[in-house]
Formats: C-alpha cells, structure tokens, sequence
C-alpha cells in the first residue's frame, strides 16, 4: 500500500503535496487517484468493512455453495425433521430435503432480486429525478405527473395481481414488477436534491466551462449525491427483497425456484414453529435480516467516506 | 465590445404563470475593452441578474446583447461554448463555486476537458502555473487541496485564474468582494485593476459604492430593474442628480468629511433639484411635450429612458418605483 498511501488526503502537511500535484493535473490520472483515496478511507472505515464482509459472505455463500453441495435443494435427502448435524449443518425438513442447500440457493434468488429489482428502480427513478430537478418547467411538471400516479397506485396489491395472474413465475420477472412499482419515492427524492444543488454556483460555473447537461449531472450533481444515491440503493435493494420475501410468503413466490421467502412460506405452512423446527425458518429469517441490516451499517460508514467534511476532523 | 441594448427580464409569478415580475426593464449600457463598469443597486435592483443574462446563465425575455458587433441575445448550446471562451464569470460565493467534495483542481480539470483537450499534461502544467502567478497564488500552496482548507479570498483569485486561462476579453465579477474579509479585498480588488490594465474589460456588479468608485471607470445606478443614473464615476459621484443616487450617496460615511458637511451638502442639492425632472425637462427643451418620450427615444417606453445631462452622464426619470409619478408632473 506504499503508492497508495493519500498524499492529497485532507490534513496533510504542505510538505507532501508537490508528491500529488504532479499527478493531480493530469486527467485520467487524476480520477484513477480520487478512486484510489476513496477506497483507502472506504476500507478504513469499520462500518463499511463489516457490511462489506457480511454482505460479501453471503453472496460468496450464495455463489460458491452449491458447488460443494452434495444435494439439491428439493431433493429428499436425509431423515426427515432432523436437527443440525455434521451431515445436514441446518437440519432437514419434514420431508428431510437439505435446509442448508435451500438456503443456499434461496441466497442467490435474493440477491438476484435485490440486485434486478433495486437496479430497475434506481435506474428509472434516479433518471426522472435528475432530469425533472435539473431542467425544470414544463419536463419537470410532466415526469412530476407521472411519479405521483406511479405513486399513488397501490403497488404491493397490483404486485399480488400480477404475481397470482402469471402461471409460471421466475425471479427475473418478479424483480421486475417490484422495480417498475417502487422507482416513485426515489425520483421524487432525487429531484428535490437535484433542485437544491441546481443553484448552486459551481453548476453555473460548470456551464460556463461548455459543459453541457449530461455532463453536469454526472460530474457536477451526482457526486456530491453519491452517498445519497447509495443509500438509495441500498433501501431499494433491501426493500426489493422485503417486497420479494412477503410476496414468497404469502404463497406468490417463484415457481421454479427455491427463495428465502419460500423457504418461510413452507416453514409455516408445515407448522415448523409448532414443531420446535427452529433451524428451518431462523436461517432464511436472519439471512434476510442479516443482509438488509448490513446493508443499511455500509451506507452509514460510506457516508464518512464520501463526505471529506465528516471524515476529516 | 459588449453591448446591451434595451434589455428585459420579465419573470412569471403567481399560480399558471398569471402575473408578471420586471426584474430588469429595458436595460442599456457597454463595457469596453480595458474598462470597469460597475453595476450598483440594492438587493432585487436586477444587478446580479443583467450579470446572469450576460453570461447567459439566463435567458433575457427582450432588447438585443452585442459582443465585438456579434448578435449574441440568443445562442445555442455550440455559440454559447465559443462566447465562453471571451466571456466569464466570477459568482459572489466562493465556497459555493466549488464543488465541495473535488479538490479545487477539478475545476481547471473540467476547463481542460471541455476547451482544451489537446494540451499535453506539461503544457498544461505551466499554463496553469502562470495563470495562478497572475493572481498572485503559489502553485503548491492551493493545487491538490478542498475548497474547504482554503480562504474566500484564495478561492475567488483561484477562480479569476480560471477565467484567465481561457484568455477572456470580458470578466463579469458579481459581487465578488462581498463575502471576502476586509484583508483579502484588497487583493482581489487591485487584481482587478490589473486585469483591466492588461485590457479586460470588467462588469463589476456590486451593491458597494465605495468599491464601485475605487475600481469602475465609469457606474451604472440601477433602481427596481431600471438605469437611473449612469456614466464617467467622477461625474456620478461628485454630482448625483437622480435622487435614488443622492439617497445612496448621502448615506455613505466620507473618511474625509463630516456628517454634517456631507448632508448639508446634500440639503443644498436637493433644495435645488426639488420638484424637478431632468429627464422631462430635457425632453421638453428638445421640443416634445411629456409623454411624448416613447417615440423620442427609439420605442423605449415612458420615462425608462435617459438623457444625456453632460457629456457622459446620463439620467433617467426622477421618478423612483415605476409606478410613482415623476416629481416634475405634479
């Protein structure tokens, strides 16, 4: 880490910056440089690294597992209700199916879900926002309208609809539809921010450079919202899979395959919590808990990071 | 070299845009080569946003803008790149002309980018060195840090060595002592006699007499949206004639006069110009009656115009508000 170490950084002496100045004006060095320094104060920073690790481990778990996995998920494997053991590490089902390999694959269809689901979102509302915040007039009033009547429909109950309606159900798809219902309340957050750096000068002295707007909301505006927009993400990632586990539960979950929310769907529907099977609901349960909550603890440190006002004194 | 000719703001106020806010009425002026022109008013007299139209920052709603004998009321998004190239800004804020998470170098980074993608990193390097020993900064002081480790007063000169280094003819500088410490204006004021010096030309928008007086060549008063009173500094200062000036005048503190000279000075002034227009008594002298000045002078309507009082000094209707009565009517 000796390159890395940020002579630029805040604070430091007026004897180390003729180290960085050389670089700093030099274009694609340059930026290669801000990523640098915010990785360094990214993975100095607790929080962020223990969402990080969390997060990362079960993603790892969902990617890597099923490699190691000696059945599949819906396979009657083992006796069945068996407690966790070397064999089984989550215990069986009623049925004896694998607990551990539905976990698992319910890992990957979460975060496929909160990934697809989130992106659609963000990537929708956070267009609308930009634009309606940044040009104003009448763009502004019509992508208005539209995000108050996105808003207004009822989306968790046209989500049941369309989720009952389809036949065949897939993960993709249902990330879809939570995508298409939830972008509202980040475009209209998006756009106040937009609105309120708008006026700022440095955006007319961004437009004094001939920069023009695509530009201006990419350099100018969005950075400074970048741990807004995370957090944005973050929100819309989680809630994708709050949204994804409530609709598995209630029955409306995907057909073709195995989701943490399914996993509880079954759980219950096989009355496990009166069966004292504890190991088969507590792992989907905390899994979710686990990864929205760290989620939400990354966003907090990435703030810190983000923000050199917070993280320098 | 720029010219403002008649120009308008109207702002659409009010729930469907029902009613309408002049902000800026039928405005001329020019600003020459090597030349100070201050604009000064109070809050909401329309300075800043006749700087804002200039720049093009905002779309003007009538009269024309010239630059070098160019049309340039309305550009497109190509022009407009090309006048900035001539024309920049320098806004009141400094520590919100930065973008506060960036080092300051971005924004050299992001002139670069836009205007001179060719220059090699070196070239740039020196260009960039010498703009920066034009305002007087050492390089290794300012480059590689936040806006917020830096003064106003750095931070404005920084963004006057922006400016310079697209080789600009005309710097509009709104308001940018304003918010510095009394120990940095003076730098950044003297800065500004020396651009003009190098042959700039200056739209210096402030609400400060005494700056207006220190740097400009000659002054613009502007009153609720309208010229007033403009022409040479000396002539403007040392015999005010519209009565906003006088007002403004009289109640500024002379380091080298007393209060009571200063306003028995103004009594004596007032005593003489009471109840008199000499916007309508010119209009009268030249053999048109009252209400007769919209066709006099080219279309502008009733008592926005000025008249010349002496060479080089223009005034307008002694009236203040627009919907007052000009004192000489009643």
């Amino acid at each position: 880490m000796t390159a890395t170490q940020p002579t630029a950084a805040p604070g430091t002496e007026a004897g180390e910056q003729p180290a960085v100045t050389g670089p700093a004006v030099s274009g694609g060095r340059k930026a290669q440089g801000d990523v640098r320094e915010t990785l360094y104060f990214a993975l100095r920073n607790p929080k962020v690294l223990i969402g990080l690790v969390v997060v990362l481990g079960f993603l790892l778990l969902g990617l890597l597992g099923p490699l190691f996995l000696r059945h599949a998920p819906m396979d009657y494997a083992g006796p069945p209700m068996a407690p966790p053991s070397a064999d089984f590490p989550f215990g069986t089902t009623t049925f004896g199916q694998d607990v551990f390999a539905q976990f698992v694959a319910g890992l990957r269809s979460t975060f496929l879900v909160g990934l697809l689901g989130g992106g659609v979102a963000a990537v929708i509302g956070m267009t609308i926002g930009f634009v309606a915040g940044y040009r104003g007039g009448l763009i502004d009033e019509l992508l208005n309208m539209l995000t108050n009547v996105v808003l207004v429909i009822p989306g968790f109950v046209v989500l049941i609809i369309i989720n009952a309606y389809l036949g065949v159900r897939s993960v993709p798809m249902q990330a879809l539809y939570i995508g298409i219902f939830t972008w509202p309340w980040v475009a209209r957050a998006v756009r106040s921010q937009t609105l309120s750096l708008r006026s700022r000068d440095f955006i007319d002295l961004a437009r004094l450079s001939g920069v023009g707007v695509g530009t201006i909301l990419r350099r100018e505006v969005a950075p400074n919202m970048y741990s807004y927009l995370f957090m944005t993400f973050v929100l819309l990632f989680g809630g994708s899979i709050l949204t994804a586990a409530s609709l598995d539960f209630i029955g409306l979950g995907p057909t073709n395959a195995m989701s943490l929310g399914l996993m509880m769907n079954q759980a219950v529907q096989w009355s496990a919590l009166h069966l004292g099977l504890w190991w088969w609901f507590i792992p989907p349960g905390l899994g979710i808990t686990l990864i929205v909550g760290s989620l939400y603890i990354m966003n907090v440190g990435l703030d810190e990071v983000f923000n050199p006002k917070l993280r320098e004194m | 070299m720029l010219t403002l000719d008649n120009l308008d703001k109207v702002y659409r106020t009010g729930t469907f845009g029902t009613s309408d806010l002049h902000a800026v009425r039928q405005v001329s002026l020019d600003v020459q080569r090597g030349e100070v022109v201050s604009l000064i008013g109070e809050s909401g007299s329309g300075k800043s946003t006749i700087g804002k139209m200039v720049l093009h920052l905002l779309d003007s709603s009538g009269g024309t803008m010239t630059f070098d004998g160019r049309d340039v009321t309305k550009l497109g998004f190509r022009a407009r790149r090309e006048y900035y190239r001539k024309v920049q800004g320098v806004f009141q804020d400094p520590f919100s002309s930065f973008n506060p998470i960036y080092k300051v170098d971005r924004t050299f980074e992001t002139l670069r980018r836009s205007y001179f993608p060719r220059v090699t990193g070196s070239e740039w390097r020196s260009r960039l060195d010498d703009a920066l020993a034009a305002v007087t900064l050492e390089p290794d002081d300012i480059l590689g840090k936040f806006p917020h480790q830096l003064s106003g007063g750095q931070l404005q000169r920084l963004l006057i060595a922006r400016a310079l280094l697209l080789d600009i003819e005309l710097l509009v500088a709104d308001e940018i002592i304003s918010m510095l410490d009394a120990s940095t204006r003076i730098d950044v004021l003297n800065l500004l006699g020396e651009l003009k010096g190098r042959g700039l030309g200056i739209l210096f928008v402030t609400h400060d007499l005494s700056l207006g007086n220190y740097v400009s060549d000659r002054v613009v008063i502007l009153y609720k949206g309208r010229v007033v009173e403009r022409g040479e500094t000396s002539a403007v200062f040392d015999d005010p004639l519209h009565p906003y000036t006088r007002d403004l005048l009289a109640s500024v503190p002379h380091l080298d006069r007393t209060w009571d000279e200063v306003e028995a000075e103004e009594a004596e002034r007032t005593q003489r110009l009471a109840g008199r227009c000499l916007y309508h008594e010119a209009i009268t002298a030249q053999g048109r009656s009252l209400g007769e000045e919209a066709d006099a002078a080219d279309g502008v309507p009733d008592g926005v115009g000025l008249v010349e009082y002496a060479p080089g000094h223009f005034v307008g209707c002694f009236r203040k508000a627009a919907e007052e009565k000009c004192p000489a009517a009643t």
